[in-house]
């Protein structure tokens, strides 16, 4: 008979472990799908894996892709993972996303065409305040009337989703675009064009950003007494309470950092490699950052790392449905499935698996 | 507009929340939160359409959607009963893990069309004048799913079984004191609230709309579980909110095909909106009746 004991405090060791395992596990898991799928599974793991990195032909366009792609994720869950240390969930990340590109790119588009040095900051400022004023939506009814964030946070991505469609429609159209939807392009306006700092790295504005952030992030938790707060509310509710940190301000705090740092995500990806608001700009970065979160362990190095994987199984991805025709759902399953193992494999870290005997009565 | 078609109409668009919802209640009574409702929801859709096309059975199609949100909302109870993991979190990756499923096996049925689930005419009771048309000549899972609202509720009020799962939901380690298996209680729970959750998401993708397209629930598990906060964890009561829901949504609807002045997008986002508010109103006033237990991990410790 197997038995479950409760550590006394995780395990560090299986902390660092369990990732690597899920990871594997996605691996085996995801590998026998493709071969249902009719796919040589061996080389689809190596074309998802290995080949945007070191492919002779294909690693040279799809390197710079990991940060254009691991950036977003990175500055987003970073930001989640302080809530979720909170047990604060925000998960309507990608709602703070769209509101942040959205605002920037008003902000910015109502001076059009200033070539003003003072604009691209300024539009950074309006992303950043339109996550954070979206996502302090569920902190203010949290705190006011105690509504429950998951939900509201949620819903509100769809009620991003709709304030997206009428900007890229209507109030943001190019009005040069000859009535197709979709605002002006910021990559032919040289003041707002969040390029490339180095050239061929695929380094952009917010790829500094979320590096930024990862630090910041870390001496907060560590070092600074809100980020104690923030993990004292987290695991000992009460004890927080009676120290005299006032819950409403956590809310407040862990809503508030997320949301901005969405909203930042989401102004840097649309004067970057989005290049406008268009009705489909909304990419599920909000989502997939749940699970980078999880996967770096809610630790902003980890993070770090989960980034990067993350969006190596995105180029990846998107290079075996070149290659092999691999469908581009499969990907959105293999990121699910390895959220799922890895909560799974987190047994380890917080219990102690001990076989037992049954004993002779 | 014609009131008979309305009343029609809000009843069919109200099914599958209603379906979703009351699976979700008695998942929350057990003491479970499981926040994987969309997902599973989406895998039914997916599910029931690919039985259904493939059988030529509509009925088919809707016992498989609840096999299949039943087997993954399983792999929900493993992980959070016997792995023990953070019920949210899993149940955010169920969610992204049948999104991504959906999203993969639907793609083979894009644009292939349902076999229709005929109509239930009564004999003599669906002449009646008026109401005979509005509330008697429906398919019959909106039959189904308003027999599971009584039947869920004389469940939960006057069976044993019913007791022992409520008794689980409030206080865990008294149930498991007096000898009850709450683990496996809960998991009979959650395969339940799959199987709804399943057959709410085939109800949208075999009769609302009824194709397949990707990530067609929109948001409905999500707005179930909104429902059952609504209904403070009574079965009537999320019998009024899904058709209070689907009045919303058919009227909004309705509105955006009649292309007044208000702008689509406003109109689009008013379900959500509204959820919201109701969501505030009842947050303000206090919510009752959640079970004591919801959420937490069970954990024997003897």
């Amino acid at each position: 008979m197997i038995r479950l004991e409760k550590r006394t405090q995780p395990s560090g060791y299986w902390t660092a472990l369990s990732p690597i395992l899920a990871v594997g596990l996605t691996m085996i898991v995801g590998g026998f799908m493709f071969w249902a799928l009719g796919k040589p599974p061996v080389e689809a793991i190596r074309t998802i894996f290995w080949d945007p990195l070191f492919h002779p032909q294909f690693a040279d366009y799809s390197r710079p892709q990991l940060l254009v792609k691991a950036g977003p994720l990175i500055l987003i869950a970073i930001g989640l993972s302080i809530g979720f240390r909170a047990g604060i969930w925000n998960i309507g990340a990608e709602g703070q996303y769209i509101m942040g590109a959205v605002s920037g790119a008003a902000v910015g588009l109502a001076f059009y065409p200033s070539q003003s040095v003072l604009l691209f900051p300024l539009m950074v400022f309006a992303g950043a305040l339109g996550g954070w004023a979206w996502a302090m939506i569920p902190a203010v009814l949290k705190t006011r009337f105690g509504t429950n964030e998951i939900l509201v946070s949620l819903m509100l991505v769809y009620v991003a989703e709709n304030i997206l469609a009428s900007a890229s429609a209507g109030w943001l159209r190019n009005p040069e675009g000859m009535g197709f939807p979709g605002s002006r392009n910021f990559k032919q306006w040289s003041a707002v064009y969040n390029a490339e700092l180095l050239t061929g790295t695929g380094m952009h504005w917010g790829v500094a950003a979320a590096f930024i952030a990862v630090i910041a992030a870390y001496v907060m938790m560590a070092r600074h007494i809100q980020g104690f707060n923030v993990r004292l509310t987290g695991e000992a509710p009460l004890a927080a309470r009676f120290s005299g940190v006032s819950p409403a301000w956590i809310v407040f705090l862990c809503l508030g950092v997320s949301g901005g740092l969405a909203g930042l995500a989401g102004l840097f990806e649309v004067t970057g490699p989005a290049g406008q608001v268009s009705i489909d700009f909304g990419s599920g970065y909000g989502f997939t950052a749940i699970i980078v979160a999880f996967l770096g362990r809610l630790n902003p190095f980890g993070i770090l790392a989960a980034g990067l994987l993350m969006a190596l199984t995105y180029i990846g991805g998107e290079l075996a449905q070149l290659m092999l025709g691999l469908p581009g759902a499969s990907i959105q399953l293999f990121q699910g499935m390895l959220l799922f193992f890895l909560l799974a494999t987190d047994v380890f870290t917080n219990y102690r698996v001990r076989m037992l005997r049954r004993e002779a009565a | 507009m014609d009131p008979v078609l309305l009343v029609a109409s809000i009843m069919v668009s109200a099914t599958p929340i209603l379906l979703a919802a009351l699976g979700e209640m008695v998942v929350e009574k057990s003491g479970v939160l499981n926040l994987g409702v969309e997902g599973m929801m989406i895998t039914g859709a997916v599910m029931g359409f690919a039985i259904a096309v493939t059988s030529g059975s509509p009925l088919m199609g809707f016992a498989g959607a609840a096999v299949s949100g039943a087997v993954l909302s399983l792999a929900f109870g493993f992980l959070t009963q016997y792995l023990l993991s953070n019920q949210v979190a899993t149940g955010l990756g169920l969610t992204l893990v049948g999104l991504g499923l959906s999203a993969l096996i639907g793609s083979h049925y894009e644009g292939q069309r349902a076999p229709a689930l005929g109509k239930l005419d009564m004999p003599l009771l669906s002449d009646i004048p008026m109401l005979g048309r509005m509330l008697l000549s429906h398919d019959i899972m909106v039959y189904v799913s308003l027999a599971l609202v009584a039947a869920v509720w004389a469940f939960l009020k006057y069976t044993r079984a019913g007791l022992i799962l409520r008794a689980v939901g409030e206080d865990h380690a008294s149930a498991h004191a007096l000898g009850y298996k709450v683990v496996r209680v809960r998991m009979a729970a959650i395969a339940f609230g799959g199987a709804c959750a399943g057959m709410g998401g085939a109800y949208v993708s075999l009769v609302r709309v009824p194709q397949w397209t990707e990530g067609m629930t929109a948001g409905a598990g999500w707005i179930a579980l909104a429902i059952v906060v609504f209904a403070s964890w009574r079965a009537f009561g999320v019998l009024i909110g899904a058709y209070l829901f689907g009045g919303v949504t058919v009227i909004q609807l309705n509105l955006q095909a009649a292309g007044t002045t208000v702008p689509v997008e406003l109109l689009s986002m008013s379900p959500y909106l509204i959820t919201i508010i109701v969501l505030v109103i009842i947050s303000a006033r206090g919510v009752q009746g959640a079970p004591a237990s919801l959420g937490r991990s069970f954990h024997a410790s003897s």
